[in-house]
């Protein structure tokens, strides 16, 4: 089954199964949420081996007309970049339900309507990344803040409505400025050849500089807003502090990959000199995330804010790496997108746990987990260790690409940024301290261990970031021909490595 | 002196004269008819005019003629495209409007006097909003098919006369009903001077009242410049007024707030339609050629419309005023097609004012279901956790906002990007610019109701969703599926609109 539309549709359809399922039968409801999204990850394996790795053009092309008025077509297809992409966030699902077996209970609406809300949500990740018109994708950009938004407002905790607000004021503000630059490139493309969103005829548009700045930043805020990259990334705490777990792992470990995707995906095909112009900004905008992020992360006291902060920190890396405009920056950037979705959702799940044993998210309601519940302390030790990129464990892989690639045409950057590292370690270290180790607060005694369900939640995370760790190949495999072809259309060719014995 | 029998092509005219023959009908109906019977007879008599002259449309719809009427009416694939919008608004609306809990029993009797507690008590309850309705629709109907200024005004006054009336019908708070009436009155009464005025130096102009007349003046030039230029601001202003642009809006917040919802419905969705398709094939024919002399001054007018829209929505704390200015916001936006002056521009206009009005009148018929003991709740305070109540309702009013706000999937968002992108063609870049930024201020607003209604607990104080009429159940219905269905899978209609939207001249 190599059809990415019927992956599309496989969540839909578990929707409505959902839908149909009695209201008293929670249960079921949940197993048949469960067995979509599990059927829809295995069905994306089962695609992703079909992928032909060095075949750097799309795959698994398909294309309907959709609105012929106005040149609009269904069309989806990956490269490596929207696989790996496609294949984190259909992995990301049925851990996301598993893990918050209980978190729709806490809602404002049933049960069923949070799965809905899931797999609805499931199908626009799917679409959003294997678009191809970019008329489609930008329909599935803003729908799909819909049901995250219903996430948020109605399942959430403490301030939830006003944190959903902001998010979707906010991502409807960057989309609204991103659909001013699509009605240009459309208008262009009228009077250059016919009216059309196809992706590829339309990064073949000529356009006058000016132009092409002005588009681009229509496009690069909305993803900057999305990402979020610093000064722009004001919602993303409160949200992430609102949301259930489950909510964040897909706002953070999938939502957000959609700004830095989208940044590879069209502002840099599509306006690749207006690129070239703004990368000096974006290259300090970057730095200043993964500077400013780590700082705030230390100094939080709420867990959710905390995992919110890093990932700031860690968005900035992944644009760093994009701008770099280096094949191993741009793997490097990729292999982060997904790496960071798997460290950042076992942060979030396990940290999920413990902040609902605990009834608290503040840090320092916990302390010595480590002996209360060894296999969660051990978990969320584990997670924070992939957050910081210890080698050995996947992060390091990515960070460390990302920094090489970055450094051979800015050290200056890199080196700033591998002080990020070190921020990296006390953010971590810090909180793994203090609600991990010394005495057992007063309260903590009684908490339990992760029960089967929950071993069998993280357990996938924590192999493949361990896995990725020791052996990253079958995915730089794959992203590493996307990558390098991204950049040789960029017209771009690496710098030759400096050494010290010049 | 000779005298010649006028030439009437009564296929072409069907559709507006089944109207006024089914209004003339349901006059007769109130004067004569057992007052049992009458509801349910103007009900029939109303939705089977509309039907007919509905199928009528159809069947007409690829004729081109401009002398229907003695070269007073013309009717082309736009006609056909308004005509056929204004009728298909109008009856959902009139579903709405066969609400006779709405409507005051007796018009005629002074607001609180013992005639009219009398007429309520006895169950005396006049159905003269039925005929009403029609005479309104027929106007609508010839507004934007006339084609000299004489037929135009006439038009103008036929469709506003009605609505005056009706506005001030309602039954509860009837002092502010009948207040709305008369500032409706007074000044539309007043941008009909206007209109007159402008029509007056527009003959002055071209010593013609034809359409035609004026264009070939326009196009040869020549004549007075001061004249035309005079006669299209003064007309604008009686054409702008009716469409609730800045700054000749002041009427249409009380007139939203003091209607009769289901009138409000119907004035709200159906005159835009009239109005701004007499507009587009005003602008597009007779003024073309002039457009230097106009396109800034809608520019402008345009941007302040949206802006000033979206920014005092943000504001009201009742919902029906809270449409009102959304939709002078949209006024805002559906002047950006007329500015377009392309094929473009005329298509996303006629798609927007179809998908608009549609959305318009399913919102108005959630906004009747909200209820207290002493009707209509529409302080949005009390519209608090309106989604816990009656999950379905509110779902249905989030939809539509989502569909004004122009989120994609809904028919708001295809009409919001067809007519940007034909602005846009056009380089009025401008008013695409100011158009996105005051979307992304709307959007604020919408969101905050959907907010209200969902993330808010409901307060106890009696407000209650009445369990709607199998009538208005299917306003609402029918608004949904076309609302959402237009979003999704706009290809047949735009089609549809794409192959008739060519005006004749």
């Amino acid at each position: 089954m190599n059809s990415l539309v019927l992956l599309m549709l496989l969540p839909l359809i578990g929707s409505i199964a959902v839908a149909v399922t009695p209201k008293a039968k929670e249960v079921l409801t949940k197993q048949v949420a469960l067995a979509t999204t599990v059927v829809v990850a295995l069905a994306t394996i089962a695609m992703a081996m079909n992928f032909q790795r060095d075949n750097v053009d799309l795959q698994f092309v398909e294309k309907y007309s959709w609105i012929p008025t106005f040149g609009i077509n269904f069309s989806v297809g990956v490269d490596g970049l929207a696989l790996v992409l496609i294949l984190m966030s259909t992995i990301l699902a049925p851990i996301v339900v598993l893990s918050g077996w209980n978190e729709a209970h806490g809602g404002r609406w049933s049960v069923k309507t949070f799965y809905i809300l899931i797999l609805v949500l499931e199908t626009m990740m799917i679409g959003v990344f294997a678009a191809t018109d970019v008329f489609l994708f930008y329909v599935i950009f803003e729908a799909m803040l819909i049901p995250v938004y219903f996430l948020i407002g109605g399942y959430g905790t403490g301030e939830r409505s006003a944190a959903a607000v902001k998010f979707l004021i906010y991502s409807l503000f960057g989309g609204l400025l991103m659909l001013a630059s699509i009605i240009a490139l459309y208008v262009m493309s009228g009077a250059q050849g016919g009216h059309t969103f196809d992706l590829q005829a339309l990064s073949q548009l000529e356009m006058s500089s000016t132009t092409q700045n002005f588009l681009f930043l229509g496009f690069f805020i909305a993803f900057a807003i999305k990402a979020p990259l610093w000064p722009l990334h004001t919602w993303l705490p409160d949200a992430a502090a609102s949301a259930t777990p489950g909510t964040s792992v897909l706002l953070l470990g999938v939502l957000d990959k959609v700004g830095t995707f989208g940044m590879i995906r069209y502002c840099l095909t599509l306006f690749p000199e207006a690129s070239k112009t703004f990368t000096p900004l974006i290259m300090v905008f970057a730095v200043i995330s993964i500077v400013y992020g780590a700082i705030l992360a230390i100094g939080q006291k709420d867990l959710k804010r905390l995992i919110a902060f890093t990932s700031i920190s860690h968005f900035g890396f992944i644009t760093m790496g994009i701008f770099a405009m280096t094949s191993q920056g741009h793997s490097g950037a990729t292999l982060y997108m997904f790496n960071h979705g798997f460290s950042t959702a076992a942060l979030f799940i396990v940290g999920g746990w413990m902040i609902a044993r605990r009834g608290s998210s503040t840090i320092a309601d916990f302390g010595g987990l480590q002996r209360v519940t060894p296999v969660m302390a051990w978990s969320f030790f584990l997670a924070g260790m992939s957050s910081l990129a210890l080698p050995g464990l996947s992060s390091f892989v990515s960070e460390f690409l990302v920094l090489v690639g970055t450094f051979t045409r800015y050290p200056v950057h890199a080196v700033i940024a591998t002080f990020g590292i070190v921020l990296a370690a006390l953010y971590i270290l810090i909180p793994v301290q203090k609600a991990l180790h010394g005495p057992t607060t007063p309260g903590n005694e009684g908490l339990s261990d992760l029960n089967l369900r929950e071993k069998i939640a993280i357990a996938p995370v924590i192999a493949i970031i361990i896995a990725l760790g020791f052996y990253p190949s079958p995915l730089l495999n794959v992203i590493n021909p996307a990558s390098a072809h991204v950049i040789a259309q960029m017209g771009f060719t690496d710098p030759a490595p400096t050494n010290g014995d010049k | 002196m000779e005298f010649s029998a006028p030439v009437l092509n009564y296929t072409l005219l069907s559709p507006i004269l089944i109207l006024l023959g089914g209004a003339l009908i349901g006059v007769l109906v109130e004067a004569f008819m057992s007052k049992a019977l009458r509801p349910i007879t103007q009900l029939s008599v109303t939705l089977g005019s509309l039907v007919l002259s509905l199928v009528q449309v159809w069947k007409i719809r690829n004729e081109q003629s401009v002398t229907a009427a003695m070269g007073s009416i013309v009717v082309d694939g736009p006609a056909v495209l308004m005509q056929a919008s204004i009728l298909i608004i109008s009856l959902i609306s009139v579903f709405l409007i066969a609400d006779a809990q709405q409507f005051t029993a007796l018009a005629a009797a002074l607001p609180g006097s013992d005639e009219e507690r009398h007429a309520l008590q006895t169950g005396n309850q006049v159905t003269e909003v039925y005929p009403l309705t029609l005479f309104a629709v027929a106007g609508m109907m010839l507004f934007p098919v006339s084609s000299d200024l004489i037929t135009l005004f006439v038009a103008l006054e036929v469709l506003s006369l009605p609505l005056y009336l009706m506005a001030g019908l309602s039954r509860r708070r009837r002092l502010a009903s009948q207040e709305a009436a008369l500032k409706y009155f007074l000044l539309g009464a007043f941008s009909s001077a206007f209109f007159l005025f402008g029509a007056a130096f527009l003959y002055g102009y071209s010593s013609s009242i034809t359409f035609s007349g004026i264009r070939n003046a326009v196009v040869g030039g020549g004549g007075n410049d001061v004249f035309l230029l005079i006669g299209i601001a003064f007309l604008s202003v009686g054409l702008l007024f009716k469409v609730g642009a800045v700054p000749f809006h002041a009427w249409s917040p009380d007139v939203y707030q003091g209607a009769p919802t289901p009138v409000t419905a119907f004035m709200a969705a159906a005159t835009k339609v009239a109005a701004f398709g007499a507009m587009l094939r005003i602008y597009y024919t007779v003024f073309a050629n002039a457009q230097w002399s106009w396109t800034p001054m809608l520019t402008i007018i345009a941007i302040i419309t949206m802006v000033f829209g979206s920014l005092v929505a943000i504001a009201q704390r009742d919902v029906k005023r809270m449409l009102a200015y959304s939709s002078i916001a949209h006024a805002g936006f559906l002047l950006t097609g007329v500015i377009a002056l392309n094929k473009a521009g005329l298509e996303a206009s006629l798609f927007y004012l179809f998908a608009y009005g549609i959305t318009t009148v399913g919102s108005f018929a959630i906004v009747t279901l909200v209820r207290d003991s002493g009707g209509e709740v529409t302080d949005l305070n009390r519209w608090k956790g309106l989604g816990k109540r009656s999950p379905w309702v509110a779902t249905a009013f989030a939809g539509f906002l989502l569909s004004f706000a122009g989120i994609p999937l809904t028919s708001g968002f295809i009409g919001k990007f067809s007519i940007f992108s034909a602005a846009y063609e056009s380089g009025a870049r401008s008013v695409v610019i100011a158009g996105v930024l005051s979307s992304a201020i709307a959007a604020f607003f919408y969101i905050r109701v959907i907010v209200l209604m969902f993330f808010t607990d409901p307060v106890e104080d009696g407000t209650s969703v009445e369990i709607p009429s199998s009538l208005t159940s299917i306003t609402v219905i029918f608004s949904m599926v076309i609302t959402i269905a237009l979003g999704v899978f706009p290809a047949p209609v735009l089609n549809f609109i794409s192959n008739l939207a060519t005006f004749i001249r």
